[in-house]
């Protein structure tokens, strides 16, 4: 059986995680490639550092005109973003720009392509829960995804199997709780706690997820809608809400 | 490049979403105000209580066990948590259909279906529809979507997805595991 190289690093406060199966060409070089490219990407868009061209700009010592060429694909991403849900994702901030919220997804999207063209097969990147899985495990079966539980972090409350899609997760941690109506004395909106979105690509399943968690309990609806997308919503009252395409992904057989 | 296209279709996806939104909300806000020229009250969110009493999928699920299975959460409980697991134990396959059960605002009647010794789909058989909060939430019913109680599962994964954790919970849950290693 082919041997699985997995590799979890702390960037972008946030853990990420770079998996290769083994077939012929050592996976180490592979791994240290695309964590290197994900810190020249933390270098370029970290807000937090003051050298980054983020940083640069954000105090005018740097005109956007100026600015790299993944500069100027990302904050074209993020206008684009922004049209198209009415403004609710703005990257501007009280005179400041930030796009980290769309850089994650872009840059593991990225990554996916640089180790499909270096002739991966069978990897996932991942970062913060959210990640593209390519191809198949070490055990030549799809990976084997699990939702994790926003009332008990360490819980898994679905488990699914994916090969070739991207999937994210936008939500809360809370604890579940039954808010009651008290002039009727029936349940109150059940809040929104977690919705998890799979589609062809991690850059899409984030971007829907956030527009969808956003949405509150229409956002499900909103997956619905999506050729290629599912959605798997779970609200305070412990009920899931899925989209009629979803259960291709269970994995019944692991529970 | 290719994300381009992506994120063409992205744009035209969620502007027809916005549109079919719009639609729905307009109409939603019509009803409303029907309601409200009736001369009904309009339903105030409510505020956090602590109530002892069940809600839709503890309550429910616990009146449909079949009575030679394992006993499913009692009410107050929560439906979360981990399946039954003692060996050889679990559900027995097969759909179940639950007693009415008088929820105050309503009766609510639910049908299980068990797979693999598993609660699988949970469907609601009655459903209130004569009070105000039961036709809120049933407004969100859609016939596409399917619904299910939520349950911890012992899956093995490969991967796991869920709304980032900030590094300092990571390190805080790493810094706990490397200390229950030290034994």
């Amino acid at each position: 059986m082919p041997n699985l190289v997995s590799e979890t690093r702390l960037m972008w406060d946030m853990p990420i995680t770079v998996a290769i199966v083994e077939d012929a060409a050592p996976a180490g070089p592979l791994i240290s490639g695309v964590f290197a490219y994900f810190q020249s990407i933390d270098d370029r868009f970290s807000t937090y550092k003051p050298s980054s061209e983020i940083s640069l700009i954000n105090r005018g010592a740097l005109t956007s005109a100026k600015a790299s060429p993944d500069m100027h694909t990302v904050l074209a991403l993020a206008e684009e973003l922004r049209l198209a849900t009415h403004g609710y994702f703005n990257i501007a901030h009280k005179g400041k720009i930030d796009p980290s919220g769309l850089v994650k997804g872009w840059a593991l999207s990225n990554a996916a392509n640089m180790l499909r063209d270096a002739g991966c097969g069978n990897f996932y990147v991942e970062a913060g829960g959210d990640f593209q899985a390519v191809g198949a495990n070490a055990e030549g079966r799809a990976w084997r995804v699990g939702i994790r539980s926003p009332f008990n972090t360490g819980d898994i409350v679905k488990a699914l199997a994916v090969s070739d899609r991207g999937v994210a997760t936008s939500g809360t941690y809370i604890r579940g709780q039954h808010i009651y109506d008290p002039v009727t004395g029936g349940l109150t909106d059940p809040e929104i706690l977690s919705i998890t979105v799979i589609g062809p690509d991690v850059y899409e399943a984030d971007g829907y997820a956030t527009a969808a968690f956003a949405m509150g309990r229409k956002g499900i609806g909103f997956i619905e809608s999506l050729k290629g997308f599912e959605g798997y919503m779970i609200d305070s009252s412990k009920l899931a809400t899925f989209t009629s395409g979803f259960e291709a992904y269970v994995d019944h057989e692991n529970r | 490049m290719k994300n381009r296209n992506r994120q063409d279709r992205f744009v035209r996806a969620v502007k027809k979403f916005l549109l079919s939104a719009f639609v729905v909300v307009s109409f939603a806000g019509y009803a409303l105000e029907s309601r409200i020229t009736a001369g009904g009250a309009v339903p105030t969110p409510g505020i956090a209580a602590p109530a002892g009493a069940t809600a839709i999928a503890g309550g429910t699920i616990s009146g449909m066990a079949p009575s030679s299975a394992p006993v499913a959460p009692a009410a107050g409980q929560t439906a979360i948590g981990p399946a039954p697991s003692t060996p050889g134990s679990g559900y027995k396959d097969g759909t179940y259909i639950g007693p009415v059960v008088d929820v105050n605002w309503g009766n609510v009647q639910v049908q299980a279906t068990v797979q693999n010794g598993k609660i699988g789909n949970v469907q609601f058989v009655q459903y209130p529809s004569d009070r105000r909060t039961s036709q809120r939430i049933n407004a969100y019913a859609d016939p596409v979507l399917q619904q299910e109680a939520v349950q911890a599962q012992s899956a093995k994964v490969d991967i796991v997805t869920g709304a980032t954790l900030t590094s300092q919970g990571f390190q805080q849950s790493l810094q706990a595991a490397l200390t229950q290693a030290q034994g």
